[in-house]
């Protein structure tokens, strides 16, 4: 701390937002870990349901069929998106 | 009984190497016979900050594929009687270096009654890492307070939990000590740093010291030798008390706090020694 520091307005404490910014990043990070491949066995399951019922050749089925997670806030959302073959629409 | 220690990190250039010299240094000056073992294959630097760069001749790998045996590869100290460093390979890549290959040599370590055995690992879960962590009886988290490195540390954490041989075959699991490295107490009292507090809390895990951000480090790095020699320097006498700590002795922290200055010491600062106090 020099002089000048002594006449400066407090500024904005950087170390407790990081601080925050960690707990978060970190408990999320953790949880996952422990269930890493949730996500992908409920994709295969959807992924084969959808195959089921609807005629969709297996080599397009990747295109046809998008699975996502998004995180928004503090809820994980799940996106699917299935483009239907004409035949049905 | 040898103990098998990983330095680790997850995040590069927080200071593992010079973590896993001052450290096996310390032990050494305790009057343990260490090893500090470089697994950073390709880029080693463990020699350079040991000192020891132009005595390398055979290698870590050289001994994992059996080219040459271990007592050539081995560099004694010449500081020490009872410190070692085992190089890694420059030229080779980290698939060079196998689970059973490695377990060999760390048998033949404990067999040469090297009573620890520190494992200094490269940055980032690639198998340089993994292999550097799989042995370990112990682990030390180097952690910057920064945002990154302590993510990073987290993770490590997280796969010293499963991808270790003590979680494969669910033995004792392996036991964690945090090392903050590079902390600056001006700059926590500013609210600038995380404070040592908030690391400890996010990491949930014992602390075996606090390094003060040191111009020793440098100087020591520049000159091969370790900083644990310079005992008139902060950082150096934060690395022994670590030491005993890691040895179970109960040491008050130093240097974690800002030292009390007097108002014209305020005015004319000293860019040196500013916010390293005892």
């Amino acid at each position: 701390m020099s002089w000048i520091d002594l006449f400066r307005k407090s500024k904005r404490n950087t170390a407790a937002t990081a601080k925050e910014r960690l707990q978060i990043i970190i408990s999320h990070e953790r949880t996952r870990q422990s269930q890493p491949d949730l996500i992908s066995a409920m994709q295969t399951e959807i992924l084969n349901i959808i195959a089921k019922y609807l005629d969709i050749p297996h080599e397009k089925i990747n295109e046809q069929v998008k699975v996502d997670v998004e995180r928004r806030g503090e809820h994980s959302v799940l996106e699917l998106n299935i483009t239907l073959p004409e035949s049905i629409s | 009984m040898a103990e098998v220690i990983v330095v680790t990190s997850g995040k590069g250039g927080v200071g593992k190497t010079t973590s896993s010299a001052a450290l096996g240094t310390g032990l050494a000056l305790k009057g343990y016979k260490t090893v500090v073992v470089d697994f950073d294959v390709g880029l080693r630097n463990l020699d350079l900050i040991m000192g020891c760069e132009r005595r390398v001749v055979y290698d870590l790998v050289n001994v994992v594929k059996e080219e040459a045996s271990l007592n050539q590869a081995l560099i004694k100290d010449k500081r020490l009687e009872n410190l070692f460093v085992l190089p890694a390979s420059q030229t080779r890549d980290k698939d060079a270096l196998d689970k059973d290959g490695v377990a060999r040599v760390i048998e033949e370590l404990k067999t040469a009654n090297f009573d620890y055995i520190i494992c200094d690992s490269p940055a980032g879960i690639e198998k340089g890492a993994l292999m550097a962590l799989y042995f370990a009886d112990r682990a030390i988290v180097v952690t910057n307070p920064e945002v990154s490195s302590v993510r990073d540390s987290d993770r490590i954490l997280g796969i010293l939990a499963s991808k270790s041989k003590r979680a494969e075959e669910k033995l004792d699991p392996i036991r964690e000590h945090l090392l903050v490295t590079r902390y600056a107490p001006n700059r926590v009292e500013r609210g600038d740093m995380l404070a040592l507090s908030d690391i400890e809390e996010l990491l949930a895990i014992p602390l075996l010291g606090v390094i003060p951000e040191s111009p020793a480090v440098l100087r020591a790095s520049n000159s091969g030798v370790p900083v644990t020699f310079d005992q008139e320097s902060d950082a150096g006498q934060a690395y022994l008390d670590a030491v005993d700590r890691f040895l179970g002795h109960k040491i008050p922290l130093r240097f974690v706090n800002t030292k009390k200055r007097t108002l014209l010491q305020r005015l004319f600062k000293s860019k040196d020694k500013e916010g390293v106090g005892a």
